[in-house]
């Protein structure tokens, strides 16, 4: 019997380091998969905002997804409605539309058309306003538009700036 | 310690250390396989004889793949297929073995469910059968991934997706799973990892309990009749082999299995000779483009039915139907009510189930690889709530099937 209660302790004993060490050996294994630093300091890019010409579209590249700049004209700022200027982006006067540019939809890249002044998926025949809102479905919602924060002349995309967070809070993007 | 005498000849020696003659009696030549089978019972050996056919191939693709973003799709569209002598052989053979392997999994699966062989003690082997489907879908799906074309990358970017649970938003999940915010370095040197060791091994192990399950409740048969396999073998030992109803495994069994395999592997090596195209996306053969997405992301025949399940509904409801439809066959063995261990032709309305689960995932394959347009996306709409209906109704008519 004593040696039997030994056993068990030991028994015991090994069991729970054992599980501390299965524990942390998980935890080890967990943080492996994460991202790595690099990855997420390459998760940011910063726009300098002056390098835009009105009305034309530039493809930046966020995380390894496209990117559409848009910079307004002073006659397609004076147009915009209510719903259009939330989705807008004021930079030193100037304003802009910065939206993921992959269709809500599945996923395509739409094309801009600049005499319309609209963006088109080729995909299923989705439709938006050059801010980025749907005027045709399928598509269920205007696009994506990237975190970001203001400062000064630039603009950081992968940081969350108060005019990002009110967009979010406000539902005009996800 | 044992004792050992000296020994007569080289078996002896092994045989007194290793008791060689034993393990090769309960191995083999005393392992006891009922005589009345089919060649339907051939396809687990030719799924043995298919996976070491990919273990090879593998090894020799293993010599010259380069894991990397920026070298992997030469390595794979130059190196192997144009430098390495032979190299486009052992593409060929992998690539079609590893779409043929699902054929053979799914005449295997439906086999076992018309017969009804994961019943009665034998739910072991239909659970371990269906964890090396799980097994075999992770093999495929992260292999998928290595030559890093087009098909590979965007099918890497939706199914990730799904771990993002629809309306849960789970992207830190995502993130987590591909170590980075698109499908990159980090992805494919896991995924690599993933396809060259732990699902290989995993599989290995799971083969290994596959056929452990089998040992105890022995081959079911074309009238899954309870047979007494000690007093059978015994009748066969005796000498009265005509009347006994078991035969050896080997060299008895094998026999009329590996005729089995030769008819599969003419076949099969015809298709890696003239026709290894059907293996081949055409779409891959176009490097990874994070910027530019191909018009139709379609996973290969073999996932299709399960893609279809997901297709028609809303992101919640599709993930939800997905999830089912994925985990619902291995509760087979406890959905189906029924004791009777018979073949479904003598199974009242379990065997109209059978057929219109077996035409179902056949209209749902075809339906996954159409577009989403009009007739096709209503075919596959109401064949996927039939997979959910069938599955419903599977326990109601089999506990009230007749006693057979």
């Amino acid at each position: 019997m004593k040696d039997n209660s030994r056993r068990g302790f030991m028994g015991k004993a090994f069991g729970g380091v054992g599980a501390v060490g299965a524990v942390a050996s998980l935890f080890a294994m967990k943080k492996s998969w994460d991202p790595l630093p690099s990855v997420k300091a390459a998760g940011f890019t910063t726009l300098d905002m002056s390098n835009y010409n009105e009305n034309e579209v530039i493809t930046e590249k966020w995380r390894g997804k496209p990117v559409f700049v848009l910079k307004y004209t002073p006659e397609m700022t004076a147009k915009l409605d209510e719903k259009q200027k939330e989705r807008t982006i004021v930079i030193d006067g100037s304003h802009y539309m910065v939206n993921i540019a992959l269709c809500t939809h599945l996923g395509c890249i739409p094309s801009y058309e600049k005499d319309n002044k609209k963006f088109l998926c080729a995909c299923h025949g989705g439709m938006y306003d050059f801010t980025g809102a749907v005027t045709k479905s399928p598509p269920p919602r205007g696009l994506d538009i990237p975190p970001f924060k203001i400062d000064g002349n630039t603009l950081v995309l992968g940081e969350e700036g108060t005019e990002y967070k009110f967009m979010k809070e406000n539902g005009i993007t996800l | 310690m044992a004792h050992f005498t000296k020994a007569t000849s080289i078996k002896d020696w092994l045989n007194q250390r290793l008791a060689i003659e034993k393990v090769e009696k309960v191995l083999a030549s005393e392992y006891w396989i009922p005589k009345n089978i089919n060649f339907l019972w051939a396809m687990g050996m030719i799924l043995v004889i298919t996976f070491v056919l990919l273990l090879v191939s593998g090894i020799f693709l293993l010599m010259y793949y380069q894991p990397n973003v920026d070298t992997a799709f030469d390595s794979v569209n130059y190196t192997i297929m144009r430098e390495v002598g032979f190299g486009w052989l052992w593409r060929h053979v992998h690539g079609v073995a590893a779409s043929v392997v699902f054929l053979i999994i799914y005449i295997h699966m439906f086999t076992g469910i018309y017969y009804g062989s994961y019943k009665k003690g034998r739910e072991m082997i239909w659970i371990s059968g269906m964890l090396l489907f799980i097994a075999f879908s992770t093999e495929a799906f992260s292999g998928y991934m290595l030559p890093w074309g087009q098909m590979s990358y965007w099918a890497g970017m939706v199914i990730t997706n799904l771990f993002a649970g629809g309306s849960l938003h789970a992207d830190g999940l995502v993130e987590w799973i591909r170590g980075d915010y698109v499908p990159a370095q980090a992805f494919l040197t896991r995924f690599f990892m993933l396809h060259v060791l732990l699902v290989p091994l995993a599989i290995i192990g799971l083969i290994g309990l596959h056929f452990g399950a089998l040992r105890i409740p022995h081959v079911n048969n074309q009238d899954g009749e309870e047979i007494d396999f000690d007093e059978e073998s015994k009748k066969y030992l005796a000498g009265d082999k005509a009347g006994s109803k078991v035969i050896r495994f080997a060299n008895d069994f094998m026999a009329k299995d590996m005729m089995v395999v030769g008819f599969y592997l003419v076949f099969f090596f015809y298709l890696v000779f003239y026709h290894y195209g059907f293996a081949m996306d055409p779409v891959n053969f176009d490097p990874a483009d994070g910027l530019k997405t191909p018009a139709h992301i379609y996973p290969e025949w073999y996932f299709l039915w399960s893609y279809e399940i997901l297709r028609p509904f809303s992101t919640d409801v599709g993930l939800m139907a997905f999830a089912f439809a994925q985990g619902i066959f291995v509760f087979l063995p406890f959905l189906d009510r029924s004791p009777n261990a018979v073949p479904a032709s003598r199974r009242g309305l379990f065997k109209y189930w059978f057929w219109a689960m077996l035409v179902d995932m056949i209209a749902l394959t075809a339906m996954g690889k159409l577009p989403p347009e009009g007739i096709f996306s209503t075919i596959g709409l109401v064949a996927a709530l039939g997979f959910i209906g069938l599955w419903i109704a599977l326990p109601i008519i089999t506990y009230f099937e007749k006693k057979a």
